[in-house]
């Protein structure tokens, strides 16, 4: 079997992407097999996924979500398209981790955060001056939406407390820790740690600043718990948060979730 | 007497308390998460909690941002 633009058809053997042009997509000028750009002449193989792409025209809402699907990689989209992320705090870990779940297809959200988003979050968090004022769970879940509508996202408004932490995130397969005072980071991986057996958990510690990007790292705690940043840069006076270093420990978190649901480690 | 604490070994005096231990190494015992022998060890206990002889401790410190 072949599947073309999300309709199944019987495979024949050398059928090349260019013949199905014509009848499926007539005009079509990318072509991506398996999450993959390609050749139009790619021979085609059992079971591959194809999909054939105009551009410039504006698609259907049901070729729509076959388009935002057609770069997820056959089996990883599969696998987190079930998965369920609690995200604790929206800032300038949460929104950048939260962007690239949503990318990918992670298919249930939850985004907690108790405050709104001003002006000095937008030199690292991804709103926009047209936000100032909105709750950050809801101006971050109408971004998210326009980046995939096709997942759910929860949200979830006020102040996190090691003692609410594992109610409200019941039944996650990850939850990633995304926020900025240290007090809570650390009650927040003891309430996992103690109320939250088997979790997947994703923290973060030392990302202030502009220091060298290779001290950054993945901590392994324990199996499926894992903590980044390079363990001592404090946002403080003189050594603020910046957008490309909280958005290299962002984009650790956010693959290091994606090798807890692939079961990578 | 000598624990384990992030795999190097301490030299501590017996009636050490978790709390003071965790000062003396220059932590704000609220940003850090301590584990006893495997046992998370909740922040009310690190008052009271006496190290012993040989217990394997790890400490995880959290700084700042988000």
């Amino acid at each position: 079997m072949l599947k073309i633009n999300e309709q199944t058809i019987p495979f024949q053997a050398g059928t090349r992407v260019k013949d199905l042009v014509d009848i499926y997509k007539p005009g079509a000028d990318l072509f991506i097999v398996n999450g993959y750009p390609v050749s139009p002449e790619t021979v085609l193989a059992d079971g591959d996924i194809c999909c054939l792409i105009k551009r410039g025209e504006n698609p259907t809402a049901e070729e729509m979500q076959s388009l935002l699907v057609a770069r997820h990689t056959p089996g990883v989209h599969e696998v987190v398209k079930k998965a369920k992320v609690g995200i604790m705090g929206l800032g300038g870990l949460g929104t950048v981790v939260a962007g690239a779940l949503a990318r990918i297809g992670v298919g249930k959200l939850i985004l907690a955060d108790f405050d709104v988003v001003e002006p000095s979050n937008l030199n690292r968090q991804q709103y926009s001056i047209s936000q100032i004022g909105l709750r950050k769970t809801k101006a971050l879940k109408e971004n998210l939406l326009q980046m995939n509508p096709y997942i759910i996202i929860e949200t979830v408004d006020g102040r996190l407390t090691e003692e609410s932490i594992p109610e409200v995130f019941k039944g996650v397969d990850v939850l990633v820790e995304c926020l900025d005072d240290p007090v809570i980071k650390a009650a927040a991986l003891r309430a996992a740690l103690t109320h939250m057996p088997g979790i997947g958990y994703v923290g973060a510690s030392g990302l202030a600043g502009f220091g060298d990007n290779n001290i950054i790292r993945t901590e392994k705690i324990h199996d499926n718990v894992y903590i980044i940043g390079d363990g001592t840069s404090a946002a403080g006076p003189g050594h603020g948060l910046m957008a490309p270093r909280v958005g290299i420990a962002a984009h650790h978190q956010a693959n290091q979730i994606l090798r807890i649901l692939l079961a990578q480690d | 007497m000598k624990i384990t604490c992030n795999g190097e070994t301490k030299e501590i005096t017996s009636d050490t308390t978790l709390v003071s231990f965790i000062r003396d190494m220059k932590l704000n015992p609220d940003t850090v998460v301590a584990e006893c022998d495997g046992r998370i060890i909740q922040r009310a206990e690190y008052d009271t909690l006496i190290l012993q002889e040989g217990n394997v401790l790890e400490l995880i410190r959290f700084v700042g941002g988000g």
